[in-house]
């Protein structure tokens, strides 16, 4: 442990936090103190969770109520994250990893002059100090390091690359407000509506445990894939073929939803390279195909050459069956 | 109006792509202009393509790379959907950047285009493939002091009104954008289908000229870009080991209570 002082920003603090957060917190307390960066009040059971990850202080920010939605923006949540740094002379921000967080992370990085790494699985010092992030590219065939060389370190991390874990003492948390003079900038929203977590249901699709993607071969008719699902408690996610057809609203891979669960099935799917970019780092790959040529089954570690109609519902039986036993 | 669309060439998806010493394999034979680029050069045909015959007389669409010489192959494949010019930066001086550098010398090439005619907006992929950073618009809108309007899905410009609206969904935001111009806009694959190259166009595209500058044709100061500007630096690239090959069943009526074996068995469920 060093005195490295690493700053979290959490994206949901207002509800509890979810599995990514909780990971760039167990990650970021290896490096350093971590304090918490918030744009909203933090709710009671997220104030719990930060005290059982052993966070002590959070930083919440006071914006003027003149930027209404824009506050959102990233452009702003960037101002926001470099007064935090400023203010708590942080050597490093963590940020979970999707489209908006990366333009947040870009544009922190851009006004402080930091090194940028995004979707790194590992973070740690190396031997000069300095902090080198792992991740794995070119659709999952190599694995690369970067050496961050500024003095400020900014880095997303992909979901499911740590598991998290709480401290043995848990600590009290405060809340401390910061004044961010942010001026309204030339981007208005017009519009903006978020869609409820629904956490009764299905587990999120970029941070589930085992995802379950249908592709083309479903012709259309998800019910097997969601009954699969259901039964393994898996996400459910398309390719972007199926997407583009309207049977399914998320799909998977270099332009959508990128998911390293530990179990992937694509049942239906070829595995095209821009299909394998956004899933190849998941750890047990199962594919279900009537194609025993399909590319998908090159980067499988078990998989049934068959029809997914017949396939899927006889094993949601079965683990059914299994759990019931 | 001026349209500038920065294009990355990058190593075909299709390819067996690696690194040596560190650094990406560029191999020409193997490499293509980013896929989602083709988005971001549909986008600005297609604005310039939606104005009057005089004002669309004065307008032109300016594609930038900044790569070796190889690069022309992606600017000319701009050239065949009907984009009017071609620029590509080099300078040994420009390898090894990261993000930081390679915005900042797009932000140059812009301001030096800037200069000729004003620039109305600058339009970018969401990704190149290679990297997948999605983050070069956003630092380029930030060298450029210019609003940023990022992975759009829809890109509405109004030409009177001198102003961008964009829609964008990503994962539970649904959100709608406006800036004035000029802006920063980058595409989603969702926004348009590019068009495929015309026979006519295919024909002079062979023998329409790229333009090349240097780090001596921009505003930019040389240590900050490059090797000695970068912020972060590849340390170590390795292979991963091959998958070890795939456990294969084919169904005769079994095929799902084999796989519920499998999941139930690897402790998966
Ligand atoms: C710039 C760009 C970006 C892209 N980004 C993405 C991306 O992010 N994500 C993505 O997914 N795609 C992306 N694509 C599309 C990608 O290239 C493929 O076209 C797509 O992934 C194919 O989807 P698919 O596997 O569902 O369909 P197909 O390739 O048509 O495969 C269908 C498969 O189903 C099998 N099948 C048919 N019937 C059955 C049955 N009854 N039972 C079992 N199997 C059956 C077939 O054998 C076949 O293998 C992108 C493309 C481009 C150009
Ligand atoms: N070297 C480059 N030359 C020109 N444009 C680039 C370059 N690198 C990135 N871009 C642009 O920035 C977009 C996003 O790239 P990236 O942030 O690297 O994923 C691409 O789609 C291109 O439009």
């Amino acid at each position: 442990m060093t005195n490295r002082t690493v700053l979290v920003l959490l994206d949901t603090p207002a509800t509890a936090l979810r599995s990514p957060a909780l990971e760039i917190l167990t990650l970021a307390r290896s490096l350093g103190r971590v304090e918490a960066v918030v744009t909203e009040s933090p709710s009671v059971q997220t104030l719990a969770q930060l005290g059982s990850h052993g966070v002590e202080l959070v930083r919440q920010a006071e914006l003027p109520s003149t930027l209404g939605e824009s506050a959102h923006l990233s452009t702003t949540v960037a101002q926001v994250l470099a007064a935090a740094v400023r203010a708590a002379d942080a050597d490093a921000v963590l940020l979970t990893s999707n489209f908006v967080t990366k333009e947040i992370a870009a544009r922190v990085a851009h006004d402080l002059d930091a090194g940028l790494v995004v979707d790194a699985a590992t973070l740690v010092e190396g031997p000069d100090g300095r902090l080198v992030a792992g991740k794995r590219v070119l659709a999952g065939s190599w694995d690369t390091e970067c050496e961050i060389t500024t003095d400020v370190s900014v880095v997303t991390v992909r979901s499911n690359a740590v598991v998290p874990a709480t401290v043995d003492q848990p600590v009290e948390t405060t809340v401390e407000g910061f004044a961010v003079d942010v001026a309204a900038g030339a981007v208005t929203v017009v519009e903006r509506t978020v869609e409820e977590i629904d956490d009764a249901g299905r587990p999120e699709l970029a941070e589930a445990g085992s995802v379950v993607v249908g592709g083309r071969g479903t012709d259309g008719d998800f019910g097997p894939v969601e009954e699969f699902a259901s039964s393994i408690g898996a996400a459910v996610g398309a390719t972007r073929d199926v997407v583009f057809e309207g049977w399914f609203d998320q799909f998977v891979g270099q332009t959508g939803v990128t998911v390293t669960p530990r179990l992937y099935v694509g049942a239906g799917v070829s595995g095209a390279p821009h299909h394998r970019g956004g899933m190849q780092a998941s750890q047990v790959v199962v594919a279900v195909n009537n194609d025993p040529e399909c590319p998908l089954f090159e980067i499988a570690d078990f998989a049934v050459v068959g029809d997914l109609a017949d396939v899927l519902p006889q094993a949601a039986a079965a683990i059914r069956a299994h759990k019931e036993s | 109006m001026r349209i500038v669309v920065p294009v990355k060439y990058v190593p075909d998806i299709q390819s067996d792509r690696a690194f040596e010493d560190c650094r990406l394999v560029r191999d020409p034979s193997e490499g293509t202009l980013n896929e989602l680029d083709e988005h971001a050069v549909e986008a600005a045909l297609s604005i310039i393509e939606s104005l009057d015959d005089d004002a669309r007389a004065a307008s032109d669409v300016v594609v930038v790379t900044m790569a070796g010489p190889d690069a022309d192959a992606a600017v000319r494949k701009t050239y065949q959907m009907g984009v009017d010019r071609g620029v590509r930066i080099s300078d040994e001086g420009l390898e090894g950047s990261d993000y930081a550098g390679t915005a900042r010398t797009l932000a140059a090439a812009v301001r030096r285009l800037g200069d000729e005619t004003p620039v109305d907006l600058v339009i970018t992929g969401m990704a190149a493939l290679d990297g997948l950073g999605s983050v070069v618009p956003v630092y380029l809108a930030a060298e450029l002091g210019l609003p940023q309007l990022t992975n759009a899905s829809e890109l509405d410009v109004d030409t009177a009104a001198r102003t961008a609206r964009v829609t964008r969904d990503l994962g539970h935001v649904h959100e709608v954008l406006e800036a004035p111009l000029p802006a920063v806009v980058s595409v989603s694959d969702h926004a348009n289908q590019p068009r495929y190259p015309n026979f006519k166009l295919i024909m002079a595209a062979r023998k329409k000229p790229v333009e090349e500058w240097s780090l001596a044709d921009l505003d930019v100061a040389a240590e900050t870009v490059g090797e000695s500007g970068a912020r972060t630096r590849t340390s170590r690239a390795e292979p991963r080991p091959p998958r070890p090959e795939a456990e294969i069943v084919v169904d005769k009526g079994e095929g799902g209570t084999a796989l519920a074996d499998f999941l139930i068995r690897n402790e998966l469920v």
